[in-house]
Parts: structure tokens; C-alpha cells; sequence
């Protein structure tokens, strides 16, 4: 499955946004979004990724 | 005592976290300040996980962190950044940004204030990035604010206070209202005059963050903003066009 992480088109074998990270090996506090939409970290399980998705993975940055 | 959304700051700084030249050097700022408000961001999670060593350094400094929702343009935007705030960050305070104009990083607020209701209404208790203008403020206090921060000039410009007479137009007009002038503070005094004017917060970052010493810079900004407090606190004398001699006349000496 092709989806578009953080911008960049890569080939994916996870079923639920949960599994993407674990694939990615993103760990510690981040927030997600499909597609524009914010995805809380509890729905995260429950979210079936598919083919086209766009997806943001943010973390904790330096801000003013 | 001002309280931010009941909560009451250790001082009235608010410093950002972004451009110290290390990571060491912007704890050792943010120790030399005092400050009790660390304003942050999110950005992509880069290769490496630099995020969560950045959050760790935050979580050991024991402040307030106040999210920003920093380069947003859009309503839907914002509002979607403020929630992914409010879940990395578990807090319900947010710095809200919205950005009209490109040069100038001037607040949209015709957008701020939509953005604001929505936020509010969903349990959010927002700080926004305003303008001086008085109608913006009644319009954000009543989408729900309870916090209104002015910019002082444009972000990271230095200018200092553009426009003393607005904001205190706004600190009259709003006397009961914790204000925070944002933004284009450059110098100690600049936060010193906002104190001076009854200003209840400064919020700066690229004051100390660029300067060529940003730990002395933050203790500057520190004692500037104790003296600021200290100057409003103390009554301070109107300003006149004429001298006012301040020796006494009566009982000089007869010498010519």
C-alpha cells in the first residue's frame, strides 16, 4: 500500500495508523492527522489506513 | 495576583524555546530567566526522534508549556494543530496563531477570532496572537478568551513597542483582562516600558534566543520585567511638557 508520510510517498504493509507507527518506528509523543483530519492517539487502533492516505506524524519542537 | 486561566506564573515571563544556539544553552536561559512559561511547537518528527530529547529537556525545567499553533493561515488549520497539541502535550492551553499576512506575520484576526470561538468551545483555553485593536479584543473575549496578548511589533523584529498609545488604550479598556504583549520585544526596556504600562506578561523569544549572550540576555529581560512590575506597582509620576523644580525655591540663598 502507498501512502504519504510526512510528505514523502513509501510503501507500507500496516493496517491501522497504531501498526504505521510501530512500522516506522515512531515511539514517545507524537500527534497524527489522515488527510488534514486529527487522529487522538486513543483512535489510533481503530484507524484503517488506505491506499492515497496522507499522513502526519508531529512531534515536540523548539517554538516561539 | 493575575491568574492565567486560574493558574498563577512564578513571574510574568513567558519565553520561547526556538532558536538558542544549543539545547544547553537555551535550559541555562530559561534558568537565568526565571521564566514559568515555556511556549513550544510541533513539527514533523525528523529522523532520529530529536522531538522527544527536546520534550524530556522541557519536562526537566518544570514550567508551564503553552503550545503555539505557529505558521497556520487557516481556521481548519489551527484548529487541527491546536488538538494535536492537546494530545502530545496534555495540556489545554494554546497559543493561537493565525498568520494573514506573509512579510509582516501580521494575525488574521477575522480568522483568529472564528478560530478562537471553536477552540474555546471545545475546552481549549486560548491565548491569542493579536493586534492592538480594541474591537479584535471584545470580539475574543467574547468567543471565550480570557487572555489577550498584543504584539509589540512584528514576530522577531525587535522593534520593541510600535504602538504605546494602543496598548494603553487596551490596558484601560480591558482592566480586569490579563494582557501579554507578544512579539517584537528586542531589548530589556522594551519589556520594562510593557510592564511600565500595566501589562500583566511579556512573551519573548528571539530577543534572548539570537542574542550574542542568551543566558545574560534572559536575566536581563528578567530584572527588566521585575523593574517594569515594580515601576506600574509604585504610581509612577505623569509625564509634563514644563520644568517643575524639584529643590525647593523657598530659602535659597539671596547671592546676586
Amino acid at each position: 500500500m502507498k501512502i504519504v508520510l510526512n510528505g514523502d510517498t513509501r510503501n507500507v504493509s500496516a493496517a491501522t495508523l497504531a501498526d504505521l507507527l510501530v512500522e516506522c518506528g515512531v515511539t514517545g509523543r507524537v500527534a497524527t492527522a489522515v488527510n488534514e483530519d486529527f487522529v487522538p492517539a486513543a483512535l489510533r487502533e481503530d484507524h484503517k489506513i488506505k491506499d492515497g492516505d496522507r499522513i502526519e506524524i508531529v512531534a515536540p519542537m523548539q517554538g516561539g | 495576583m493575575t491568574l492565567f486561566y486560574g493558574t498563577e506564573l512564578p513571574n510574568p515571563l513567558m519565553l520561547g524555546t526556538a532558536q538558542y544556539p544549543s539545547p544547553a544553552i537555551l535550559e541555562q536561559a530559561f534558568r537565568a530567566s526565571g521564566a514559568g512559561v515555556a511556549t513550544v511547537s510541533l513539527r514533523r518528527e525528523g529522523a532520529g526522534g530529536g522531538g522527544q530529547a527536546f520534550w524530556q529537556m522541557i519536562c526537566d525545567l518544570d514550567v508551564h508549556v503553552l503550545p503555539n499553533t505557529a505558521g497556520c493561515h487557516t481556521v481548519k488549520e489551527a484548529v487541527t494543530t491546536a488538538h494535536m497539541a492537546r494530545d502530545v502535550f496534555g495540556t489545554t492551553w494554546i497559543k493561537l496563531e493565525l498568520i494573514g499576512h506573509t512579510d509582516s506575520l501580521q494575525p488574521d484576526v477575522y480568522q483568529l477570532v472564528e478560530a478562537a470561538r471553536i477552540l474555546t468551545e471545545d475546552g481549549f483555553d486560548v491565548f491569542p496572537y493579536t493586534t492592538e485593536d480594541l474591537i479584535v479584543g471584545e470580539r475574543l473575549l467574547g468567543a471565550g478568551c480570557q487572555v489577550l496578548m498584543p504584539w509589540g511589533a512584528p514576530i522577531g523584529s525587535g522593534r520593541g513597542l510600535n504602538n504605546p498609545y494602543a496598548l494603553r488604550a487596551m490596558r484601560a479598556e480591558f482592566p480586569d483582562v490579563p494582557l501579554v504583549v507578544d512579539a517584537g520585544i528586542g531589548l530589556p526596556s522594551h519589556a520594562a516600558q510593557a510592564m511600565e504600562l500595566g501589562f500583566d506578561a511579556v512573551l519573548l523569544n528571539t530577543a534572548v534566543a539570537r542574542a550574542g549572550d542568551p543566558v545574560a540576555m534572559a536575566q536581563a529581560m528578567k530584572l527588566a520585567i521585575e523593574a517594569g512590575k515594580l515601576a506600574c506597582d509604585a504610581d509612577p509620576i505623569e509625564a509634563r511638557d514644563m520644568a517643575e523644580a524639584s529643590t525647593p525655591v523657598i530659602g535659597k540663598a539671596f547671592l546676586s
